[in-house]
């Protein structure tokens, strides 16, 4: 859990002190809506990396060990094999939510490639 | 063993032509198209070049080498290497393409101060002139084995035409031939890991059929005098592992030559989208190699066993011309296998040889292995490239320009980088030459220096305000303070005598806690000292979002952003 601790301390709740320059811009709460949820999908996700990796994969392996799939022990497995196709998938479930959420704020950037597959 | 070489001789000369060829085509004069290729590139092509400017000698020819030996506890590299990509895509890659400019160092220099910047710059070129080594290593045992070379005449050869086409052509250049080496990579190692795969399991997919060997290599291995492949925590202790794996996670977001990447795409979206692909690419040989490991290791340990000295397999003898496998003095049986020189088993294999090696021990075709060592060149080409970029580009843009001279012109400072990337080439041929430690590990070193400066001092800056440039530069220079010298105390590499590790932790897992260092030490100082300017306040606001707010009727002024 080292590194992620500090954002999402710190990161949601810290925007309003530092913005009071005077006419304070009516659009502020879509941002703060907007940077909560984006918040809230990477610390999700990186719930599901931490689990996976340290969690399966070193934590556990040795008890997940003892169940073997196809000649594979279930741990070794993680460790090797299963968290790595995890990580690929976290970052396309990450891309799809936030083309999802920038849609919805209206912050999408109108020259996109269509690369997305 | 000839036809080897004419095989490798083709391969080799074919693929350095169409990557000249690239580069010469896309070279570039503008500054822009120098360093981040005029943001310009398709994200798929983005994805590809990241995975051929990350995956290095290391990745190719090291690693498949270290799990091997390392059985299960080998893991440490391939979770580290791919889990990074995660940090990287969900924190680091969107909001420094928002912010958009040239180098690393550039984004710590506007949001906190030029000091920082400097330190950013300086550590920069440390950390990619330690990873840029590995692969002049990586080249030279390459030409050494199949060119009949010395390790320094191919350390020189692969320098000369890195250099030659990382000056012509800069980000645009090496972008495309960096898709170009990817191909080259990954079919080069596809090929003979499906064939190997095909061969003893009759499934041609690796990364399933390894599985069904893994009972029979756990037998043999204890039979040479090894651990058994599939237990955890017999190359090291569980706390290392855990700690070698974060520190090879965060030093892979830390990097300052993979974060550079992100600047490349034509926006924030495609910066996303970017490191999917990277990783989808990454992965693919990823997965693969600890099947390679598995595969070649008992290849190998069934070729050898009990087997007499003067009858063992042809690769033994013709990689025993390298130095790299040795049989012990006065043994006429093989009895055990090992690693590690100083273990005293019968024959001793250099984890670096087993990917190169591996066609040969499996009993491929001549082809095949030429094909191999092409793409063993490719990796360590397409890395050593994108890092060179980075040593210039941190030196002329954050060290020449800002600290030297302001007024410098566009010509001027593409210069300074030119003579920064040659400087640097002749600096790693000779290190190169004369390596610190084996591929992997010297690359390691770079991780754990990266995970201890850049990531947090980055992440912290995007998603904390109040951060401040005392706050991080403290943070950066007691996090590698810190780190290195933990990694002198530990290693004799440097000169100095090797300590014993302190709670298991060794100098490859060190950078996790280097990191936490500079976490604690960044908000500690920045709580006590002064919050940031408004302006900085309001250009972190900015990065979070990928654009202006679409003209929605509610949404009056937009001016603010």
């Amino acid at each position: 859990m080292t590194e992620v601790t500090p954002d999402k301390k710190d990161g949601g709740g810290e925007s309003p002190p530092s913005s009071p320059p005077p006419a304070s811009p009516p659009d502020n709460g879509w941002r703060k809506e907007y940077w909560s949820r984006n918040l809230r999908l990477m610390i999700i996700l990186l719930a599901i990396w931490f689990i996976v990796s340290f969690g399966f994969g070193v934590l556990l392996v040795e008890p997940l060990n003892e169940i073997v799939i196809a000649g594979f022990p279930l741990g070794f497995w993680f460790a090797q094999q299963g968290s790595i196709y995890v990580f690929v998938i976290l970052i396309l479930v990450y891309a799809k939510m936030m083309d999802r959420l920038d849609s919805q704020f209206g912050v999408d950037e109108q020259e996109t490639e269509g690369a997305a597959s | 063993m000839s036809q080897i070489q004419l095989w490798t001789l083709l391969f080799i000369g074919a693929s350095f032509a169409v990557y000249l060829s690239i580069a010469w085509r896309s070279r570039v004069k503008e500054t822009a198209g120098f360093y981040v290729a005029g943001q310009g590139i398709p994200t798929i092509a983005n994805g590809a070049a990241v995975a051929a400017d990350w995956m290095s000698a290391a990745s190719f020819i090291s690693m498949a080498g270290l799990i091997a030996f390392l059985g299960s506890d080998g893991s440490i590299y391939l979770m580290g290497w791919t889990g990074g990509y995660v940090l990287l895509a969900l924190l680091i890659a969107p909001y420094l393409r928002k912010w958009g400019k040239f180098t690393v160092p550039e984004f710590v220099g506007d949001r906190y101060s030029e000091l920082v910047r400097t330190v950013a710059a300086v550590a920069a070129v440390i950390i990619s002139f330690t990873y840029v080594v590995g692969q002049m290593r990586g080249g030279g045992i390459v030409f050494s084995r199949f060119l009949g070379l010395d390790v320094t005449g191919g350390v020189v050869v692969a320098a000369v035409i890195i250099g030659l086409y990382a000056v012509l052509g800069g980000m645009k250049g090496i972008t495309w031939t960096q898709v170009a080496q990817y191909s080259v990579l990954i079919v080069a190692y596809l090929i003979p890991a499906v064939a190997v795969a095909q061969q003893m399991t009759g499934i041609p997919i690796p990364q399933v059929s390894f599985g069904q060997i893994l009972d029979e290599l756990n037998a043999i291995s204890l039979e040479l005098g090894m651990a058994q492949f599939t237990d955890a925590f017999a190359a090291r202790p569980q706390i290392d592992v855990f700690l070698v794996t974060m520190s090879l996670m965060i030093g892979t977001a830390g990097l300052p030559h993979v974060i550079v990447r992100f600047y490349t795409t034509k926006s924030v979206r495609g910066a996303r989208y970017s490191a999917f692909w990277a990783l989808l690419f990454i992965a693919l040989l990823y997965t693969t190699a600890p099947a390679v490991g598995a595969f070649t290791k008992l290849n190998l340990l069934q070729g050898v066993n009990g087997a007499s000295t003067d009858a063992l397999p042809a690769w033994v003898d013709n990689w025993a011309a390298t130095g790299l496998v040795t049989v012990g003095d006065g043994v006429t049986t093989i009895g055990s296998v090992s690693n590690n020189p100083a273990s005293g088993a019968d024959l001793i294999v250099n984890n670096d040889i087993l990917v190169l090696a591996s066609p040969e021990i499996a009993g491929l075709p001549a082809p095949i292995v030429g094909l191999v060592a092409a793409g063993g060149l490719a990796a360590a080409m397409s890395t050593a490239a994108g890092l060179l970029l980075v040593i210039s580009s941190s030196f002329s843009h954050d060290l020449y320009f800002r600290r030297v001279k302001r007024d410098s012109t566009d010509k001027q400072r593409l210069l300074a980088g030119r003579i920064a990337m040659g400087l640097a080439v002749l600096i790693s041929i000779y290190a190169g030459i004369n390596p610190p430690a084996f591929v992997a590990q010297v690359v390691a070193f770079a991780f754990g220096l990266a995970a201890a400066s850049f990531f947090p001092v980055i992440v912290l800056g995007i998603f904390w305000k109040r951060c401040n440039s005392a706050g991080a530069a403290a943070g950066m220079i007691t996090g590698m303070v810190f780190t290195a010298t933990y990694m002198i105390y530990t290693l004799p590499v440097f000169g100095t005598e090797a300590n014993p590790h302190i709670l298991d932790i060794s100098p490859e897992g060190i950078g996790a806690i280097g990191a936490i260092v500079n976490f604690i030490v960044t908000i500690v100082v920045s709580k006590m000292t002064a919050p940031p300017r408004d302006e900085i306040a309001e250009m972190v606001e900015n990065i979070r979002y990928p654009s202006e707010r679409r003209a929605v009727a509610a949404a009056s002024t937009t001016e603010n952003s």
